[in-house]
């Protein structure tokens, strides 16, 4: 697995997707920082960017890489490999490669901003994490979808029907429900609806960070015990990895059955 | 300056015209401060050296100067009040006064004032208080540089740190407050200067105004309260460059104005509170020059609020700046920097070109729903504010900054 | 070498392979011939374990397929259409090949058979479809193994290229390795091929020498004896 993995992330660190990917998150950071000149305003704006656009990318890239290394993949197949190691291999190589773009991208002009001797450090270090983990959740489920769509058009529908629906509209539909049970006591069923969305989940880890004071402003018991200590962070990233993992899993499990 | 004039002269008469220094110690002829006062003629001092004296019901009914040296501790052995001044020009000086007994029925204090005036409370450390210092229908006295640290866990049998009862023009300066009910409470009480004090870890307000008029609080730092400062049936009241931080809760507040008229909030700075300034039925306020930093709100206005101004303020990354629960408005918002502010400046004067719209829809939304809290930041949510933005439907149509600043406002 | 039994294979409604029986033994070339869709690649695919059939038991010099992937080791592979990550230079890409599937020298010798020295520095997405056939070759006969699949041979050589595959494919069968493949063109099929198995509508409908197939037929050429096959059954 380690060698599909080191081959596929090579390949991508040298495509074109690779460097415009990190080019552009070099410039949202450069223009952020020296144009803004406020870290505090440029870490809320990052934040905007990376809850929207890191699960797009992830999706659109993953399902893309799948599509076009068919072929590659085919090559591998006929190799004495097992399945589980080419894909696992795929995708982590995939992963590996959009985070890398989006820490150095981001990362690079931050450094030199000076944000070691910056009190925002851990709140910049808390968005790339939440960005990798966006990233490894949103390729993991592009791969699922291409693995099991063979129709390249229609896994390109699906991935950003599915963007769409976690970035957007799973939040209407829950801001809805909210309003509409407002009578019932809704702390634990507003932190369950947004355990069950990766994109939320990470929101909430940001908010953690960002907004504490307008969240210890609710008195519900659940919220406050969440969001007033560890444990929301804790349970944040833990649902994240389970997040991480169980697309994965199902990509194992697909990849054994599939026929090529 | 008269108040420190007037100390001056009884502390200068005490010492030339009847120039008697009585020593208190614990093997001197007076060990006993109360004994030392009943010899004492008006006018002298007391000098109370170093040790333990386990007093209390002290009363201090001739014009005295009391001064402690090396902290000498008065211990009232929860029996009660400690020191209570019932005279003109009394002037207490370096104690450290610990043990005031706690009641239901009395507010036992560590140091009282009674009806006196010119008086001087200074240099005192106050701990394991019931009330710290208390000051009934006193005038023209000074409060500096004290330490008082309490023990308060609930808020119904503990006491304020500094109280003042139908008491005026007194000046509190320079006084450190943790761990008590309210730090600084003032009822009924006119013309004071509260001035370069911290206020910090107290069950229910930093500094508490009810009923009171014409009062100046300045430069004071208040964190981590159950509320900062609470200001209530009051009127002209200044509140110039203070400090209010961390002031977290759900009925956590900076700053809560209820039902004040004509005050004037300038230069403050408002920083990570729940809510930065929580308004109610309270009219004809200036916001001038004001910091609202990482807010949860930083503003939340309630009910009744009329021609209020607000002009030229910072509001720096709060999570709400300004939120209604009315569709209707009546106060101005105009100069002030938005961090959130996404207009632009095509002709350079350093006013934006379109009118920023502080209250958002989701706001609201938060209001009737709190729990929807957890959506705050949602790609959802921003695309529902922009389009109540564009038309307004649940948030007042005319509450607009007109001239939005491009660059956070220094001065 | 091989031995193939009751194999079924379904995608979706289409019933591409339905029972189908295969012996392959040790030592000579077969072609597997049949019409488009007749499961052809397919088989080949059941082979290496890359299609997963619904029903019976394949097994490779006494490996079932099933139990794992070890047994490829002794097969080399040349799919149909090759399509390599573009971003690869050729030598990284034999490289990458020798790092998954292990060491082997016979690289140099056929990348200097098919002349492709000049290429070795360049992307494979920069390379002529006949260039990445020949890359493809090269990566298959690499590897000293027993059992050589080839899918489509031919697509895209020119005719130095393709005599140097026949003499390729000649001499590995001296060695005594059995060479299975797949091809439209019937000449290369006739003149390199020892036996023929001919598939149509999922099953075996012929097996045997060409000679046989032409006595059975009863047609004078290779060409003409598929051409009646395919149009007696669907007439």
């Amino acid at each position: 697995m380690l060698k599909i993995l080191k081959y596929s992330f090579y390949d991508l660190m040298r495509s074109r997707w690779s460097y415009v990917y990190f080019a552009f998150y070099l410039l949202l950071g450069v223009v952020l920082l020296f144009l803004n000149n406020d870290l505090s305003k440029a870490v809320i704006t990052l934040m905007n960017v990376i809850i929207v656009l890191v699960p797009l990318i992830g999706t659109i890239f993953g399902v893309m890489y799948y599509y076009n290394s068919k072929e590659f993949t085919e090559l591998l197949l006929a190799q004495p490999l097992k399945r589980s190691s080419i894909f696992l291999g795929q995708y982590l190589g995939v992963a590996i490669s959009l985070s890398m773009s989006l820490i150095l991208g981001l990362g690079i002009p931050f450094i030199f901003y000076g944000l070691f001797k910056s009190s925002a450090i851990w709140d910049f270090s808390l968005l790339l994490i939440t960005g990798t983990f966006l990233t490894f959740i949103f390729t993991a489920l592009a791969f699922n979808i291409a693995l099991s769509n063979e129709n390249k058009i229609k896994g390109f529908g699906y991935a950003i029907l599915l963007w769409l629906f976690l970035a957007i509209i799973y939040d209407g539909v829950f801001l809805m429900s909210l309003i509409m049970f407002e009578d019932y006591p809704l702390d634990k069923l507003s932190l369950i609806g947004t355990m069950l969305n990766p994109i939320d989940l990470s929101r909430t880890l940001i908010l953690l960070k960002l907004d504490i004071s307008a969240l210890l402003g609710y008195t519900g018991a659940i919220f406050k015990q969440f969001f007033g200590t560890n444990f929301g962070l804790i349970v944040s990233i833990s649902m994240l990895s389970v997040w991480v993992v169980m697309p994965v899993l199902r990509i194992i499990f697909k990849a054994k059955k599939k026929d090529f | 300056m008269k108040i420190k004039f007037i100390s001056f002269i009884a502390i200068f008469l005490a010492s030339f015209l009847h120039a008697q220094t009585i020593e208190v110690c614990e093997d001197c002829p007076v060990s006993k401060l109360n004994d030392a006062i009943k010899v004492a003629n008006s006018f002298d001092t007391i000098l109370v050296k170093k040790g333990t004296y386990k007093e209390h019901d002290i009363i201090v009914d001739k014009p005295l100067t009391i001064i402690g040296k090396n902290y000498p501790v008065i211990d009232g052995e929860l029996k009660g009040e400690i020191i209570t001044i019932v005279s003109d020009s009394v002037t207490v000086d370096g104690l450290f006064i610990i043990n005031v007994g706690t009641s239901y029925t009395e507010d036992y204090a560590a140091i009282r004032v009674k009806r006196g005036k010119h008086f001087v409370i200074q240099n005192l450390v106050l701990e394991k208080l019931f009330f710290g210092i208390y000051l009934e229908k006193a005038h023209h006295g000074k409060v500096f540089h004290n330490k008082i640290i309490g023990d308060a866990v609930e808020e119904y049998n503990s006491g304020n740190g500094i109280q003042l009862w139908y008491s005026k023009d007194i000046e509190i300066e320079h006084n450190f407050v943790e761990h008590v009910r309210d730090g600084i409470y003032l009822e009924f009480s006119d013309n004071c200067l509260i001035k370069n004090n911290v206020s910090a870890n107290n069950l229910r307000y930093g500094l508490h105004f009810m009923f009171s008029n014409d009062d100046l609080y300045q430069d004071n730092n208040f964190e981590n309260n159950g509320a900062g400062v609470a200001v209530m049936f009051s009127k002209r009241i200044k509140m110039y460059n203070n400090i209010f931080k961390e002031n977290w809760g759900t009925a956590s507040y900076g700053l809560l104005l209820k039902e004040i008229n004509d005050a004037e909030i300038k230069g403050n700075t408002f920083e990570e509170n729940t809510i930065g300034i929580n308004i109610e039925g309270s009219n004809r306020i200036t916001y001038l020059n004001n910091n609202f930093i990482n807010n949860g709100w930083a503003i939340k206005v309630r009910g009744a609020c009329y021609t209020n101004h607000f002009l030229s303020n910072n509001f720096l990354y709060n999570s709400f700046d300004i939120s209604y629960n009315s569709n209707i408005n009546d106060n101005l918002f105009d100069k002030n920097y938005w961090s959130n502010y996404t207009g632009y400046d095509l002709n350079k004067n350093g006013i934006g070109d379109v009118p920023y719209r502080p209250v958002k829809l989701f706001s609201y939304i938060v209001n009737r729903t709190p729990e929807t809290i957890i959506l705050l930041r949602s790609l959802f949510i921003d695309i529902i504010d922009f389009s109540e933005k564009v038309s307004p439907v649940f948030t007042p149509d005319n509450l607009l900054d007109n001239n939005p600043k491009i660059k956070k406002i220094e001065w | 070498m091989v031995s193939i039994q009751n194999l079924h294979k379904k995608f979706g409604k289409n019933q591409v392979l339905s029972g189908l029986n295969l012996e392959i033994k040790e030592g000579g070339i077969f072609a597997v011939l049949g019409p488009n869709g007749s499961g052809k690649t397919t088989l080949i695919k059941c082979l290496l374990g890359m299609v997963i059939p619904n029903k019976g038991k394949i097994s490779v010099l006494g490996v079932n397929v099933k139990n794992g992937s070890d047994y490829r080791n002794k097969i080399d592979y040349l799919p149909q259409i090759a399509n390599f990550p573009s971003n690869l230079k050729v030598k990284e890409l034999i490289k990458m090949i020798k790092d998954l599937r292990g060491n082997t020298t016979l690289d140099q010798d056929l990348i200097n058979l098919f002349k492709l020295e000049p290429f070795l520095d360049k992307k494979l997405g920069n390379l002529s479809g006949g260039t990445k056939q020949k890359v493809n070759l090269v990566l298959t006969f690499m590897f000293d193994s027993p059992l050589i699949i080839l899918d489509e041979p031919t697509s895209g050589l020119d005719p130095i290229s393709l005599i140097r595959l026949k003499n390729l494919i000649q001499n590995e069968k001296a060695k005594g390795k059995t060479i299975l493949i797949t091809s439209h063109i019937m000449s290369f099929v006739e003149e390199v091929s020892d036996e023929i198995v001919f598939l149509l509508e999922g099953e075996i409908y012929f097996k045997g020498s060409i000679s046989e197939l032409k006595t059975k037929t009863n047609q004078p050429d290779f060409e003409h004896a598929i051409a009646s096959i395919l149009t007696d059954n669907h007439a």
